[in-house]
């Protein structure tokens, strides 16, 4: 028998349960530095450093590729092309067209073509550059108009339709048409894409990856090193950033370490400089939309005919489910009527466009919004009132989706009249159109925008999850899940989850780091599904133990299973209690497993792509946002001076977690329509590739008046303690930004143009817009 | 060698690549890695770290991006990173506030925002909005949305008791003055390939500059940092002119302010917002806190760049620079110095010892507009500075200097001459305007179109007028005079 460990505790109230604005589990670490990133590892001893060569030509047959120069470079150990790869040499998340380096040819400038190997990062990030590389160039795609006039598709389009678009729009007395481009988003996640791959016994490899998703890192690892997955363990413990930028596009890097590691028997580092990580990894696809709607006098929908054009680079990585998000959300809060929906995957020669916060969604209701405030300029209302009218409504049958998915639990419409009231929109509106009268240079907009969000991966099989728990013998926990942790307090919720069921202090349960050998085949942590899935697998795993433990206890004690009870940190055990250590012990004693898993998969989803029709999501998320800006007519400049957030989060698991997220999608999202703007040139070279020329949102571009609530109400369907998924949904609330500007410069035509303003709304398209919108009221005088 | 603080520690640095820069150090050498890469451009402020230096014999706290800092820099400092705040487990009151108040998510900006704080606390006694988005403008958060950032700047003026700097200051004073007691002596380091020179004096500086005629001239190295870390290049011999101390003072003469080449931006706008509050206010939006105390005047006119910030307004104030060497001392005006792009008047055995900006001029009216896609930390499309004189409803004199608009820096003398002489109203700026067509034919770039450049400079001029006009009347106390026309968006400035 072995000595167990003191279980003496001072019991109080335990802190930290879900519902509770409970600190981020990392905070005291993030703040000291002491928080370990995949950079800041020890590194075995021998450690060599893997940088890659990057194609310099868009499209094009490799020619000459003298890689001499490189190998003879001071530090280079190993220098290695797609010949060295033992096994697969494609890397395509879902469908192939990725290889790991290129082969034959090149497909985008800043294709990974050689991968060297050195002592030190610096060596060799210089010796890459060392390469004589020679294309021929072909003729390359680089914008979705390109793409269209060639037909060049990465995957087939698709549609969706209810009843008919075509004739509804005919016999509707307005007609509107339009087209938006809307700019793609680089994820800028802090931490750029790093991976360190160690060697194992039998040809197994340990990889430490920023990933999103180590399952697929594993089996693409796996299949690239030809050995059988239980050889690859993959360890996650956090990112420093994600957002969708290392969903599938970590993996090229780990794999890449691993190649080395894998040839070279030493431990690889891989790890992409900022601007090579903004050139060489995906972003969020650059979408051109077209519209045809037809409305009546008050402007109420009556058939649409919709486009969506998703620029997806070279690859399909995601972009097919990218592109269906944005035909399902391209209705956004509103019954479109008869409507049809068609999607195009367009194929370019730039980077393989990837998964963002938000997957395609915000590309749909962002046409949405236009449309929306097209509407109101034509019939001549406020556009708020336009969105009102047009909200889904279990009234007259108008609650089902152009994808036949009945709109259950619709809280917009008093979500929206509760921030339209506490923004105080309408008395805002008289005082911001009295000021444009008089103000002969600045002007002020206002929009309120709504969002609705399906929560669930429209890949039904990614709807599970998978987690670890184990209770040792002092009482502390240890919990594993599927899930990774990149900011977005999904640990942090988990272990409430856990510390609840248990009665525990949250400080006495750990969540380790994401490991494929501790919790197998797991999904991405994506679609704002990370709490969702895996706080319910490990709300499972902890009943399985919990019910064990109330069997034993009712067993050995002889008490009724309801006499039963964990709470502050104790067992109540009929009149007695015990500590929930002590319990702990006396269970092992008795031999009772204190280990299990817990498993979860979403019920009710189904879809039938081939009929465009079901239920692709388990539920809605929703919200409202409210922005009002201040616009320089005379240089395009902007500031936002106040935005108020009203957003639905069910029943919050951390409310300051939850509100965390919702202030962050949004200063994205903001980022999105205003200064993130991605230039590149007719070679396809991006130029906007470092953080001197690619702006996101500094601490000045959010408004002093910055008011976030939740809309709290228990979300009705059976979600883990009936919360709802919170990282993408807020994304959306930056388009109110985009309307409030475009409001603004309606002012100057009086309301009555609505202006061309395409995203991202730099100050250079904001003063075409003024110019235009000016030149247009006086035509029309 | 280079000597220094590391936290409260002497740390010596000798025999080593003056290529290196501070994060580089920490990270690969020190094992330190509580200081993070996030961009190694001075873009990001993750990497930021706090350098603390006597000045008047007070601990002076500062913010540098390690990233783009050379390690020869930190001669003589205090290096303090989010690795030293803690004392003992407990978390400094900054790192608290920054817990409680939720402000971090991913975690990886979070030791780059702290030590913004903790400079911050350092530097003033309460919570002030305006200095702290100043403070944080060049860290980047792409998390939070920086709300609960700025609500742990409100909660950090709170601690009940001095921190371990604080309490330690006397003995950081002693040991920074002790490494420093060979003040006149060049600082150098060297792996034996590279070299890096560090001199205190003007005379030694133009005798370095004269001996080492290849040799590139640095203070903070936030321009020259990145020919190392983005374009890989190696420099094999620096001039570090930031201690030497004719170069880094600034006096206001009867005639003229003077400020000495090396000093830092952000030490100077005290004054200039004396004089100049549009200047002053402007630099608050030149790159980011990091920068502006890091980079100096001297460095942001030698580099020569057309989109520098100063240059454009120091046009507009026929500012002049003295040009010195071991031979000579020889003043020209900023106007000739720029001669064609990145080509300046300056000789390689020169440094630039002062500019020389006049005071200002009795009806003379400045204006500056920073036209970029976003406010803060952000490269100018245009840089567009007015200097106007109206003397009786007629303008007088006219100096316009434009950034982002030319190869160089660059006055607008065809526009200037159509607004000299002529009548402050309507007619003459829309004639004026058509001259800025003759003046420039701007490039179109990744920040702005060329026919963007031109109408924005166009419409700033009309801004100016505007502007102009409506001081006219305040000084008049004319009765048409009403304070109604808002004409800017509100930097926090």
């Amino acid at each position: 028998m072995r000595s167990m460990p003191n279980s003496q505790t001072t019991v109080q109230q335990a802190k930290g349960h879900a519902g509770s604005s409970t600190k981020h589990e990392s905070a005291h670490k993030h703040v000291s530095g002491e928080a370990i990133y995949v950079d800041d590892m020890p590194e075995p001893a021998g450690t060599l450093y893997a940088y890659c060569g990057f194609s310099p030509k868009a499209r094009g047959k490799i020619n000459k590729l003298d890689l001499g120069p490189v190998r003879q470079a001071e530090g280079v150990v190993a220098v290695l092309t797609a010949d060295d790869v033992p096994g697969h040499l494609d890397i395509g998340a879902v469908f192939p067209g990725e290889p790991l380096l290129a082969q034959g040819e090149v497909e985008f400038l800043g294709q990974p073509i050689f991968v060297v190997a050195a002592t030190s990062y610096n060596a060799a990030r210089r010796a890459a550059r060392l390469a004589e590389i020679k294309i021929d160039s072909e003729r390359a795609l680089i914008t979705v108009a390109d793409a269209l006039e060639a037909e060049s598709f990465v995957r087939p389009p698709h549609s969706q339709q209810r009843g008919d678009a075509a004739k509804a729009i005919k016999d509707a007395p307005i007609v509107l048409e339009g087209e938006q481009f809307i700019g793609g988003q680089e994820h800028f996640y802090l931490e750029g894409q790093v991976s360190l791959a160690i060697p194992a016994e039998d040809r197994g490899m340990m990889v430490y990856s920023s990933s999103q998703h180590p399952a697929e890192v594993q089996k693409l690892v796996a299949e690239v090193l030809d050995v059988p997955m239980n050889l690859i363990t993959v360890d996650m413990r956090r990112m420093g950033g994600g957002f969708g930028g290392k969903e599938t596009q970590a993996a090229q890097w780990a794999c890449l370490a691993a190649l080395v590691a894998s040839k070279t028997g030493r431990a690889c580092k891989m790890r992409l400089a900022r601007s090579d990580d903004m050139s060489s990894t995906g972003k969020r696809h650059p979408f051109y939309n077209q519209f045809t709607v037809g409305v009546d006098e008050e402007g109420l929908i009556q058939g649409a005919d919709i486009t969506v054009n998703g620029h997806c680079g070279y690859a399909p990585d995601l972009s097919d489910a990218i592109v269906d998000r944005a035909m399902f959300h391209s209705d956004n809060a509103y019954y479109l009527g008869n409507a049809k929906i068609t999607g195009n995957r367009c194929k370019t020669n730039t980077v393989s466009n990837t998964a963002y916060r938000g997957f395609g969604g915000p590309k749909g209701v962002i046409l949405a919004e236009r449309m929306m405030d097209d509407i109101a300029r034509r019939v001549g209302k406020d556009p708020l009132d336009v969105r009102k009218l047009n909200l889904y409504t279990d009234e007259g049958g108008r609650n089902v989706t152009h994808y036949h998915q009945t709109v259950e639990h619709n809280i917009l419409e008093e979500l929206i009249e509760q921030l339209e009231e506490s923004s105080n929109y309408r008395a805002r509106r008289a005082a911001i159109t009295e000021f444009n009268q008089h103000s002969p240079i600045m002007k002020k907009g206002l929009a309120l925008t709504p969002v609705k969000f399906g929560i669930s991966f429209t890949v039904q099989h990614l709807n599970q999850a998978g987690a670890l728990i184990h209770i040792y013998t002092d009482g502390s926990i240890q919990v594993n899940h599927g899930g990774t942790e990149m900011g977005q307090g999904l640990h942090t919720k988990v272990a409430q989850i856990v510390a609840a069921e248990f009665g525990v202090d949250i400080d006495d349960v750990l969540v380790t780091a994401t490991r494929t050998d501790k919790v197998p085949n797991t999904s991405p942590t994506a679609a704002s599904s990370g709490t969702d899935l895996n706080g319910k697998a490990a709300q499972n795993a902890a009943l399985t133990i919990k019910q064990r433990l109330i069997d034993f206890a009712s067993e050995h004690f002889g008490l009724a299973t309801s006499a039963i009870k964990f709470a502050d940190g104790e067992v109540q055990l009929g009149a007695q209690t015990m500590s929930f250590a002590e319990f702990s012990q006396l269970a092992y004693m008795n031999r009772v497993s204190l280990s299990s898993t817990g498993y979860y998969k979403t019920p009710k989803i189904h879809y039938d792509r081939e009929k465009a029709a079901g239920r692709p999501f388990f539920y809605f998320a929703m919200g409202a946002s409210c922005a009002e800006v201040l616009v320089d007519t005379l240089t395009g400049e902007y500031q936002l001076s106040q935005v108020d957030i009203l957003h639905d989060v069910g029943t919050s698991l951390n409310p300051a977690i939850d509100i965390g997220q919702i202030e962050g999608a949004f200063a994205q999202g903001l980022g999105w329509v205003t200064t993130e703007e991605l230039v590149w040139n007719n070679e396809g070279r991006l130029l906007t590739n470092n953080g001197a020329t690619y702006k996101i949102p500094a601490v000045n571009d959010l408004p002093e008046k910055f008011n976030v609530e939740l809309f709290e109400r228990a979300n009705p369907e059976d979600t883990i303690l009936n919360s709802k998924a919170v990282g993408e949904p807020p994304f959306m609330h930056g388009i109110a930004v985009l309307c409030a500007i475009r409001d603004a410069v309606s002012s100057l035509a009086d309301y009555r143009v609505s202006p061309e303003l395409h995203s991202p709304a730099t100050p250079e398209k904001v003063l075409w817009a003024v110019n235009a919108t000016r030149a247009q009221a006086q035509a029309e005088g | 060698m280079i000597r220094f603080l590391l936290n409260d520690q002497p740390h010596a640095i000798d025999n080593c690549d003056p290529n290196m820069t501070v994060l580089e150090y920490l990270r690969n050498e020190l094992k330190e890695n509580s200081s993070k890469e996030g961009c190694a451009s001075g873009d990001c402020g993750a990497c930021t770290v706090v350098l603390a230096e006597l000045v008047d014999d007070e601990l002076n706290y500062r913010t540098a991006n390690s990233c783009i800092t050379f390690v020869g820099n930190l001669h003589g400092k205090q290096l303090i990173t989010a690795a030293h705040l803690k004392e003992q487990d407990k978390l400094h009151p900054v790192q608290q506030a920054m817990v409680d108040k939720h402000g971090s998510q991913c975690g990886f900006c979070t030791p780059g925002i702290v030590m913004s704080l903790f400079a911050l606390q350092k530097r003033s006694d309460h919570y002030e909005r305006g200095e702290t988005l100043e403070a944080l403008s060049g860290n980047l958060c792409r998390c939070t949305g920086y709300r609960p950032i700025m609500d742990a700047a409100v909660q950090m003026y709170e601690p009940a008791e001095d921190d371990q700097f604080t309490r330690n200051a006397e003995h950081t004073k002693k040991s920074l003055n002790k490494i420093n007691g060979d003040a006149d002596e060049v600082v150098t380091l060297s792996n034996g390939e590279h070299h890096y020179y560090a001199p205190a004096t003007l005379q030694q500086a133009v005798e370095l500059i004269a001996s080492h005629p290849k040799a590139r001239l640095v203070r903070g190295g936030t321009d020259l940092a990145l020919e190392v870390t983005q374009h890989l290049r190696t420099i094999p011999e620096m001039i570090d002119l930031s201690r030497v101390k004719e170069l880094n003072k600034l006096t206001v003469t009867d005639t003229e302010i003077v400020i000495g080449g090396a000093r830092s931006l952000d030490s100077s706008v005290e004054t200039l917002k004396n004089y100049y509050p549009e200047f002053a206010d402007m630099l608050a939006r030149f790159a980011a806190k990091q920068v502006r105390q890091q980079g100096s005047f001297g460095g942001n006119i030698g580099n020569a760049s057309p989109i520098g910030d100063t240059p454009p307004v120091l046009l507009a104030l026929n500012a002049n620079l003295t040009l010195k060497s071991a031979s000579h001392c020889r003043d020209v005006a900023l106007e000739d110095f720029f001669t064609d792009y990145r080509q300046t008047l300056l000789k390689s055995d020169e440094l630039i010892g002062d500019i020389l900006i006049p005071l200002p001029e009795e009806n003379a009216h400045l204006k500056v507009y920073k036209i970029s896609k976003r406010q803060d930390d952000d490269i100018s499309a245009v840089l567009a500075a007015f200097n106007l004189s109206v003397v009786d409803g007629v303008i007088s004199k006219a100096s316009l200097g434009f950034g982002g608009m030319a190869a160089t820096p660059k006055r607008a003398k065809a526009t200037e001459a159509a607004l000299i002489g002529q009548p402050f109203n309507q007619a003459t700026i829309d004639n004026a305007k058509q001259q800025l067509a003759v003046d420039f034919q701007p490039l179109s770039d990744m920040r702005a179109s060329s026919e963007y450049r031109l109408e924005v400079s166009r419409n700033l001029l009309q801004k100016a007028f505007i502007e102009i006009g409506l001081e006219l009347q305040q000084e008049n106390d004319s009765p048409l005079f009403v304070d109604a026309t808002q004409t800017r968006i509100c930097s926090h400035a």
